[in-house]
């Protein structure tokens, strides 16, 4: 009944509660790391694709950052190869382009993917004591329909009139015209089916999550002992199912209005360059702000899809580090809630000067600055955790520090964009730019760097390398704060986003030495990651081997192999106790395993 | 050893440097521009109000990080203190935060209500009504007979002309895409949007020439869609419709 085998040995093990698996016959290569139904090659998949659209959504932001330095000029390197027609310089149409695919490709093919999609997959079978995803089928599909969804996207680029050039925000009738916009005449079309292509994968990822949370925990393994990250997976979960739809449906109607001439989101009678759009054969009689209700019913709910799984990997990573038990477990969770269920009444607050009902405005105010209270609560029970602990400064725990100190900055100045009175001076300039860059970059991206260091040495059975890691950190964190702080300058002098030439305005001619300060830090910040890089594929060959528990953590997962074979556990487990028993006087130790294996 | 002291020294700069920041910005004119309308003030007041907040918490929290992470990151072989938190201190930390923030909300109350809210604005007719499409800016005066849409109607492009110390109210449209209205002197910001008609207005207290600045992304052309609004005195507000209405005749009449 029992194996004692404690070594990897893929596809073996005790057959239990916790353990099934039924394919006995050989994979081949294709079916092993390609169409794999795997949860866990699925998760790599998902991470690999997200780093490399990391790339291309950097280059874009390269791009930007030349353009608001020195803005019409030749650029080196790139402009040869982009822009040969407009003498290498970026031209206003292009630069348009450009910010609209930045913030797409980092929303929807980056953060996303990797936080729901990556550790999402990997993790959450590993933490709770399953052996796969309750629908493996269903998840293959999930990374299957990404993968076009980002082709489309990408293809936006080669429609006439250029890619999507109308925000990542959409905002019709500019979105819908084709004449009022060169990339909503095709580009945009590509866009949107792009978009719902990424939609509907991660609505498959979603459904997922939910059911093999719900089903398929291990015994012992109650809610109230499941890791804060699964916990905030599933939150997270929770929100794409509520808030996806949306999206998809109005992605659809804005399909329709521009391929179909249906009529949703065009007013009438509208004069660009002098003809009238319906004799151009527009629809008439929609009502742009429906889009905006739409849409951010949809994306502001997307932030925190985007924030709460960094939170959640921060919160693990700071307990194994520390050496300590999370301060205010039950809080965390509570707060986690009261900000996705705080997450659906806030979408008004990105409309304030759009002309809604200002009683409205008061309204979704309050609700806005009230969110900020479950935020800080979290806060203070980060720092809660690490008074008092045995703090480890490994690479990981470096950056999921970096994480709490950025999203501080994230989490404090977005109280200004939620006092409407004050929203009226800064919505739609750079510091709304900080502001959310702080949460997505400073927040998320340093929690998805701190989570590839901290669970590396399970995916592939050796750690990264620290030196370079600490190299990675340093500089990232210097650059980030160089090029994202300084924005909220620029924003509080006035500056407008998405303005192809700042300087159009003698009243910005000042900020000039301040952008080109921060585009050089931003062109550091780029490619410093050549250290993470580096480090990520000469470890994946040659780094340390380890075994199942280097960092001396106590979840579920460091219970298994490194890296866990097929099925996942290779014997039984029981779960005894809650995930953060670190510093415990019952054993001698520091940590005290979550699971203990009961076959035997 | 130099990992703690490098991270310790990069915790503590993120206060340290972002204070500085913020206290030397408006040195390097990296700081709000001046306002000049009467509601100017009371949103500048509500910005330091949070502000002050803001940077108490920043100041504390980061401070705290940078200390607890250099303070218990020293070598010690003993165990970390065992405790799964304190039902005081989430009550403290949940309680206080609530009370500044529903305070703070409330604060913003009676300005946005004096921005926005119908029974603040200004009686009477409309002084113009501003059209934005891709990427100017057109200013509508009723004319001599006081109406709008009658044959006197006068327009005019880029320059918005307003008397000082007078509440303004216009009508703002757009004739194609989604633009906004924004004059940051005067701490306002409407979107102008396609399909609706949206009153607006503001009370200039200083003359002088304040930029218009389009504030939503409407197309290639955004950045350059500027333009301008003149506050002077009543005399030259006059003389100013007077010049519009005789320029108006002329090329009418040549016309």
């Amino acid at each position: 009944m029992s194996s004692t085998a404690t070594t990897i040995q893929p596809g073996e093990g005790a057959p239990g509660t916790v353990h099934v698996h039924h394919d006995h016959h050989e994979l081949n290569f294709v079916q092993k790391y390609v169409f794999s139904v795997d949860h866990k090659v699925i998760g790599i998949q998902f991470m690999l694709v997200g780093l490399v659209m990391f790339v291309v959504g950097g280059l874009l932001a390269m791009a930007i950052r030349w353009q608001l330095a020195w803005p019409g000029t030749e650029m080196p390197v790139l402009g040869q190869l982009l822009y040969p027609e407009t003498g290498k310089a970026i031209s206003p149409e292009f630069y348009t382009s450009l910010f609209t695919m930045h913030g797409t490709v980092m929303i929807f093919f980056v953060i996303i993917p990797l936080l729901t999609g990556a550790f999402g997959n990997y993790l959450i079978p590993l933490m709770i004591g399953a052996p796969d995803m309750a629908f493996p089928k269903l998840n293959m599909l999930g990374f299957w329909f990404m993968i076009p969804g980002l082709i489309l996207a990408c293809m936006s680029f080669t429609a006439e009139g250029g890619a999507a050039s109308s925000g990542w925000t959409a905002y019709p009738p500019l979105s819908t015209l084709a004449q009022s916009n060169p990339g909503s005449r095709g580009g945009q079309t590509f866009w949107l089916m792009g978009l719902t292509f990424s939609g509907v994968s991660s609505m498959m990822g979603a459904v997922n999550y939910v059911t093999t949370i719900a089903k398929m925990r291990a015994p012992g393994m109650t809610l109230m002992r499941m890791p804060l990250t699964i916990w905030a997976l599933l939150i997270a979960a929770i929100l794409q199912l509520f808030a996806l739809p949306v999206l998809t449906a109005a992605s659809f109607m804005q399909l329709s209005d521009r391929v179909l001439h249906t009529g949703f989101f065009t007013p009438t009678n509208l004069v660009i360059n002098q003809v009238n759009s319906e004799a151009a054969g527009a629809a008439a009689g929609g009502q742009p702000l429906l889009w905006q209700h739409l849409f951010w019913f949809y994306s502001h709910p997307a932030v925190y899809i985007m924030v709460l799984p960094a939170m959640g990997l921060a919160s693990d990573i700071i307990a194994v580090h520390a050496r300590k038990p999370i301060f205010g477990y039950k809080p965390m969770v509570y707060s986690m809630s009261a900000i996705a269920g705080l997450g659906f009444i806030v979408w008004g607050h990105h409309m304030f000067a759009s002309g809604m009902n200002p009683a409205m405005g008061m309204t979704f105010m309050v609700a806005t600055i009230m969110i900020a209270l479950p935020s800080a609560v979290k806060v203070f029970n980060w720092l809660g955790t690490l008074w008092g602990a045995r703090i480890q400064l490994t690479t990981p725990m470096l950056n999921a520090v970096g994480f709490v100190s950025m999203f501080i900055i994230g989490g404090l100045s977005g109280i200004w964009m939620a006092a409407t009175p004050v929203d009226i001076y800064i919505h739609d300039t750079y510091i709304v730019v900080a502001h959310f860059h702080y949460v997505v970059f400073g927040g998320s991206v340093f929690a998805i760097f701190a989570g590839i260091y901290h669970w590396f040495p399970k995916m592939f059975g050796r750690l990264m390398n620290e030196t370079l890691g600490k190299i990675h950190f340093v500089g990232t964190f210097v650059f980030t704060n160089c090029v994202f702080y300084m924005m909220h300058q620029l924003g509080l002098a006035g500056l407008m986003r998405r303005t192809a030439d700042p300087y159009a305005y003698e009243v910005f001619h000042h900020l000039k030495p301040l952008n080109q300060f921060i585009s050089i830090s931003a062109f550091c910040l780029f490619a410093w990651q050549i250290f993470f890089v580096v480090n990520f594929f000469h470890s994946m060959f040659w780094g340390k081997r380890v075994g199942r528990n280097p960092w001396r953590a106590t979840t579920l997962e460091w219970t298994a192999p490194s890296p866990p074979g097929h099925g996942n556990f290779d014997y039984q487990i029981e779960v005894k106790r809650g995930p953060y028993e670190y510093a415990s006087a019952e054993v001698d130790e520091d940590f005290h395993m979550q699971a203990e294996r009961v076959d035997g | 050893m130099l990992t703690r002291l490098f991270t310790a020294l990069l915790l503590l700069a993120v206060p340290v440097l972002g204070v500085y920041t913020f206290v030397t910005a408006a040195d390097h004119g990296w700081w709000m521009q001046p306002e000049v309308s009467t509601f100017g003030q009371d949103v500048d007041f509500l910005f330091y109000l949070i502000l002050g907040m803001v940077t108490f918490f920043f100041v504390l929290t980061e401070m705290l990080l940078f200390w607890f992470v250099w303070r218990y990151s020293k070598k010690d072989s003993s165990k970390a203190v065992y405790t799964h938190g304190s039902h005081k201190l989430e009550m403290l930390w949940t309680a206080v935060p609530a009370g500044l923030l529903v305070l703070i909300a409330f604060f913003q109350m009676s300005t946005w209500a004096e921005m926005r809210f119908k029974g603040s604005f200004p009686e009477g007719e409309p002084f113009a009504h501003v059209w934005a499409s891709q990427f100017d800016w057109r200013f509508q005066y009723p004319g001599a007979d006081g109406e709008f849409g009658t044959m006197d109607d006068l327009e005019s492009p880029y320059e918005f002309v307003v008397p000082v110390n007078q509440p303004v109210k216009f009508v703002l449209h757009s004739r194609d895409v989604i633009h906004s209205f924004s004059v940051p002197a005067f701490r306002l910001k409407q979107d102008a949007m396609p399909g609706l008609a949206i009153p607006v207005w503001f009370q200039a207290e200083e003359i002088g020439e304040y930029d218009l600045v389009c504030m939503e992304l409407c197309g290639w052309g955004h950045y350059k869609m500027a333009g301008k609004v003149r506050v002077v005195s009543e005399e030259d507000y006059r003389a100013y419709m007077a010049g519009l209405q005789s320029e108006f005749m002329n090329t009418g009449m040549e016309g």
